[in-house]
């Protein structure tokens, strides 16, 4: 950077030499040159414009690379503290509002660090043709100059003005943009409902309002630019007119008259920038702050206190003791107890919203309980290292993300090391192995947006495969079965049966069929448990569960006509 | 002015690869955007020749002073002209704003229209398409897509066609001055376009892996922001930075190349220019000592030199612009070509009110080729009566409420409305027949009040407050701290599944429509929300034709019709009594049903 810093005022060093020649030129010209010295001038010209070139080249070099490079750590570091932050973030975050900071802000960061300081350093040196200017003539100079100062204040206040009108127009922007969403998202009740024509007018209010946004602002920079032409002109003519006399009285040289043009233009770009500049500034420090504000986000869940040596080996039994939970302080979850037995296997069911995710998300920390604990061996798991925690849960979600990778890479995606047998097998027990063996590149096939989109049930069985090739102490299938017949759900239970004996499981589900066989299952109702107990126990009960029992008896009938 | 738009959506779904930066069949279609300000268009060009002959009368001025005053030592017509100079430099000023403004406004209201009229169009978009697009993919088209557009308007075109006047009034200006020394002058000319040909061709190259490269950037962050319970669960953040910063680095790499490419290209343009300004000394100098050429015009030679390089330097810049507007119209002129629902096409008849009659006739529908999902499939129903369809997931239940809404066309067979088949009526009429009441009930951005009455502005308070309270929607409203002036979160979280239900039969029943087609929704609620439910049905389905996809054995067993659905056919039809007679599947599920029942009390 330091050495950036010195390419710059060499460049503008030599900057100066040209319209010196310049002057020597026009000056000898009247003395009646020869035509050989003239053409020293010329080579003269090229000459320093070579040189010059040549640091120019070392300065854009090393200031925009390094802006490039500083670019590129702080991406990582961005990337590297997103994963660290928890659950909840994500819950609170749009992922395009993530997606921005880490696109936008990060290029008006940049633009600080680079073309921002190149040009205010440009600026800075450039002010070496002010000298220049002065040894041709001080009060020329200083007429001269008199635009300088308004221009760099009338700059200014327009820039501001100008950013004001930017964050109102980024505003609107994105309010156009959820209206779409909103209104493409729901398009069948929009046409259902016959809402074409007002879906219309209230898009065209919001579009013709970014329009009017727009149109302010185009006020402002118009302004700006043409005032910019103005006063760079106002120099000029000043020059015109006081050089001009000066000429003519004999103060100055005809030369030295046309070099002071000369400099006056140089002095100008810098001029002209120092505006963008402070421009590129203030945006690219409010970016900072929109990118801070992320990175001073503390994980709301880390490491725990306690040491790893604590529990050498994970056994896999879980208690909820007490467990009540409060999103912005709705309350989700209330006093839950429950104690899951090393070994065995829990199911629980519940209507949608019910806090059934909620509850097993606990269990491997990806949110925190507010009130009470959850202790697997009789350890809190917040005295856990995460790591540790985490490596003996195997745990497929109720939205079932796959990467845009290859098989392979997704089965495999919690282990080390990837042995074909391992995923082999993982992938029979998911009963997935069959249909990636059709896929056109079987285990290699690619899946997502360059790759070929498999069904829901694939999907699920997918992430099944990845869970279970853990060989996990503790399995969660977080409605797993949801996009899967149930004869093959029934097939992958029974190999699951084999696998998971003496390992713990919990099963969320909506069908009853597939909890029947759970030692516990546990009826959730508005964040409280409600029944629990086994399958018959909770038939001969006659509560929620049997009505629903009764209601999957009609559609399993249906289903087997 | 396009940074303020450049927003996330764009290369994040798509490697973006660049077309042609000019297509004369696109550029014509953009072009009719401009018709309707044709009289402001020309009003900008002319703005815009009077500010470029601004510019470009000011080093003429400067010659004019040298040499015929400065030179002469006349300084009180040094003042004229140095006043002429300033009345330039206040039109410049007015007719720069005037242009500025004027482009702008052309290209706001031009991208109004364009932005409007694409929305307006993707709402007569047949519903198959939604079905087969991802919703971020077309609001992208909405929003960047657009924006682009209007970025190639404001700054590119324009300015284009401005930089194009100035170096043709720079040349002729130069060549009525001194015609041999404008040509030597013009003899760097080649170089320089060989050095701007040279390095957008480099750059255009860097540029494209550039692109690829950020998007693969944003692809990966954006999966792992999406995907990052998954990572974090899986213990793969160490890797995932790995694999992360990998591709980072692959980007920085690129561009480290094009900084390269843009250190060498500015001092090589800046050393031509020098090589142009020695010419003119050396030549123009020798035209001095021989007094063809005067002081003031060597001058002027060199100031107008200057004003050369800079538009010839920018359009390369302005290439890249044009590049994405091109394929940015491309896309959104592809959703303009895309076919409105056919019915768009049939004349309104605003009067229509419709008794409720619904017919199918001998209707067979596939999605794709001859998969049929629904086969010879015919029933009627009577105004008033109510429906039941029951069957499996994928017997053909919602196939036959698309067909009815016409949001797909059956591929035999009729379907009659009130004795009249859809297809001769204006969706927007027919569809004004029926209220939808969906398992997955999607809840609108806005209020409450909003989502009942989603705009139409014919529902009054009074009605609104009427249907509400009639599906019991009203009590767990007026719990709300704004009542139904309380906005709903995104897509209705916050509200409970049955309270969207209420929500959305409060929808259906402040419409009135002839016809209600529900599908009753198979998730679980609690018990006490579970009787509002029911309870609410009842009345919505009250004086009116109801289709209902039924879950539940009561509403199946009030029908004045069951039908049986299987594979896409109609296995049985009949009232509850008939069905039970006949000893079919009804009866078996029937009796499943009550033999549960029966042991639930014996237990």
């Amino acid at each position: 950077m330091i050495l950036g810093c010195l390419f710059v005022a060499i460049t503008n060093f030599f900057a100066l030499g040209g319209p010196w020649v310049l002057k020597k030129a026009i000056d000898a010209l009247r003395q009646q040159a020869t035509a050989g010295s003239l053409l020293k001038y010329a080579g003269l010209i090229v000459a320093i414009a070579a040189f010059e070139g040549f640091f120019r080249f070392l300065m854009r070099k090393t200031i925009i690379s390094a802006s490039r490079r500083i670019e590129y750590d702080l991406r990582n570091d961005f990337f590297a503290h997103l994963q660290r932050l928890s659950q909840s973030f994500y819950h609170r975050t749009k992922t395009g509002d993530l997606m921005a900071r880490a696109s936008n802000d990060l290029e008006a960061v940049r633009q600080i660090v680079g073309p921002a300081v190149m040009y205010s350093l440009n600026t800075l040196t450039s002010m070496a043709a002010f000298g220049a200017m002065v040894y041709i003539d001080l009060n020329l100079t200083l007429l001269a100059m008199l635009p300088f100062p308004v221009m760099a204040l009338v700059v200014n206040r327009l820039a501001k003005r100008l950013n004001k009108a930017h964050r109102l127009i980024q505003t609107q922007y994105a309010a156009i943009t959820s209206k779409v969403q909103d209104n493409l998202a729901g398009i069948r009740i929009v046409k259902a409902y016959g809402r074409e024509a007002t879906e219309v007018i209230d898009f065209d209010g919001l579009n013709q309002d970014f329009i009017d946004k727009n149109l302010s602002m185009v006020k402002i920079r118009g302004l700006l630019t043409a005032s910019m032409a103005l006063l760079i002109g106002s120099g000029s003519l000043i020059v015109l007119w006081y050089g001009g006399r000066q000429v003519v009285q004999g103060t100055i040289s005809l030369g030295e008259f046309v070099a002071f043009f000369a400099y006056l233009s140089m002095l100008t770009w810098p001029m002209i920038a120092l505006g963008w500049v402070i421009n590129l500034v203030q945006q690219g420090i409010a970016s900072m702050g929109r990118i801070n504000q992320i990175m001073a986000t503390e994980p709301e869940i880390a490491d725990g206190d306690g040491e790893s040596s604590d529990l050498p080996v994970i056994r896999g039994e879980i208690e909820f003791r007490n467990v009540s939970l409060a999103y912005d302080d709705i309350p989700v979850l209330h006093e839950i107890d429950l104690l899951i037995e090393e070994g065995s296997m829990v199911a629980i069911i519940g209507p949608t919203g019910s806090g059934k995710s909620t509850l097993v998300n606990l269990i491997p920390r990806l949110i925190d309980a507010t009130e009470g604990s959850i202790l697997i061996d009789g350890v809190d798991v917040r005295r856990l290292p995460l790591y540790k925690l985490r490596e003996c849960i195997g745990y497929a979600p109720q939205d079932t993300f796959l990467f845009s990778d290859t098989m392979d890479a997704n089965i495999g995606f919690g282990i080390q090391e990837q042995p074909r047998n391992e995923i082999d097998n993982a992938a029979e027990i998911a009963q997935i192995r069959q249909d990636i063996l059709e896929f056109p590149k079987a285990f290699d096939t690619i899946l997502g947006e360059r790759g070929i989109n498999i069904s829901g049930g694939q999907k699920q069985r997918t992430a099944l495969a990845r869970a279970i090739i853990k060989k996990p102490r503790i399995l969660i299938l977080d409605d797993s079965f949801s996009a899967i017949d149930t004869y093959t759900e029934e097939e992958i239970l029974r190999q699951l049966q084999g696998v998971m004996r003496e390992r713990t499981s919990i099963i969320i589900s909506h069908r009853v069929s597939t909890v029947k066989a759970a030692h516990q299952i546990i009826f959730l109702d508005g964040g409280r448990i409600v029944e629990r107990g086994t399958h018959d126990e909770l038939v001969a009960l006659g509560g929620q569960y049997a009505d629903l029992n009764e209601k999957q008896l009609l559609e399993e009938a249906l289903e087997n006509i | 002015m396009a940074s303020q738009h450049s927003s996330t959506g764009n290369g994040i779904q798509e490697e973006e690869v660049l077309g042609k930066a000019y297509d004369a069949r696109l550029m014509r279609r953009l072009l009719s955007f401009l018709r309707p300000y044709k009289l402001h268009v020309v009003l900008a060009v002319f703005t815009l020749l009077i500010a470029s002959l601004g510019q470009l009368a000011g080093p003429y001025l400067v010659k004019l002073g040298i040499d015929e005053y400065i030179s002469k030592g006349d300084v009180s017509g040094l003042s004229s002209v140095c006043a002429l100079y300033l009345g330039m430099l206040v039109l410049e000023f007015t007719f720069q704003f005037l242009q500025a403004y004027l482009v702008n406004w052309i290209g706001q209201k031009a991208m109004y229209d364009l932005r409007s009229q694409i929305f307006a169009h993707i709402q007569t978009l047949p519903v198959a398409y939604f079905d087969r697009n991802p919703v971020g993919r077309i609001v992208t088209r909405v929003t960047t897509d657009v924006a682009s557009l209007h970025q190639m308007l404001s700054s590119g075109a324009v300015a284009i066609f401005g930089d194009i006047f100035k170096l043709v009034g720079v040349v002729a200006v130069l060549l009525t001055l001194n015609p041999k020394l404008a040509l030597v002058t013009f003899s760097v000319l080649p170089l320089l376009f060989y050095a701007t040909f040279l390095f957008k061709k480099l750059v255009r190259e860097t540029y494209r892996t550039i692109r690829i490269r950020i998007a693969r950037i944003s692809a990966f962050l954006q999966e792992n922001i999406t995907g990052m319970a998954i990572v974090q669960l899986f213990n793969r953040e160490q890797r995932n930075f790995e694999m992360f910063q990998k591709l980072n680095f692959d980007h920085l790499d690129a561009y480290l190349r094009t900084i390269l490419y843009y250190a060498t290209f500015y001092p090589v343009v800046n050393l031509i220019s020098a090589l142009a300004i020695g010419m003119i000394i050396w030549h123009g100098g020798g035209g001095i000592l021989q007094g063809t050429l005067t002081f003031g015009a060597l001058v002027a030679f060199i100031q107008y030199a200057e004003m050369f390089f800079r538009p010839i330097m920018d359009l390369s810049e302005k290439y890249n612009i044009m590049q994405s507007a091109m394929a940015s119209s491309e896309r959104i002129f592809a959703i303009f070509d895309l076919e409105s629902e056919p019915g768009y096409a049939v004349e309104r008849k605003r009067d229509t009110t419709f008794r409720g009659e619904i017919e199918f006739r001998n209707v067979w529908f596939a999605y794709n080729g001859e998969d049929y999902v629904l086969q010879d499939v015919s029933f009627k129903a009577q105004p008033g009566e109510t429906i039941a369809f029951v069957g499996a997931t994928g017997a053909g239940k919602t196939s036959i409420m698309n067909l009815l809404l016409r949001y797909y066309e059956p591929s035999r067979g009729e379907i009659l409305v009130d004795g009249r088949n859809v297809n001769s009526l204006n969706p927007l009429d027919l569809r004004e027949c029926f209220g939808m009441v969906l398992q997955d009930v999607f809840i609108f951005d806005g209020t409450v009040a909003h989502n009942i009455r989603l705009g139409n502005a014919a529902i009054s308070d009074e009605q609104l407050l009427q249907a509400a309270r009639s599906v019991h929607a009203d009590s767990f409203v007026a719990k709300l701290p704004q009542k139904y002036d309380n906005l709903v979160l995104e897509r209705g979280k916050g509200l409970s599944s049955g309270q969207r239900q209420l929500l959305s039969f409060a929808r259906a029943l402040a419409y009135d429509p002839p016809v209600l087609i529900l599908d009753e929704a198979t998730s679980s609620v609690d018990t006490a929300t579970e009787h509002l439910i029911q309870d609410a049905l009842e009345r919505l389905m009250a004086n009116r034709t109801a289709l209902v996809v039924a879950h539940r054995l009561s509403t199946i067993q009030n029908a004045d019709r069951i039908i049986v659905m299987h594979k896409g056919k109609i296995r049985e039809a009949g009232k509850h009594q008939e069905l039970l007679a006949q000893r079919g599947i009804y009866f078996k599920l029937y009796r499943l049903q009550y033999e549960y029942k029966e042991s639930k009390h014996v237990a």
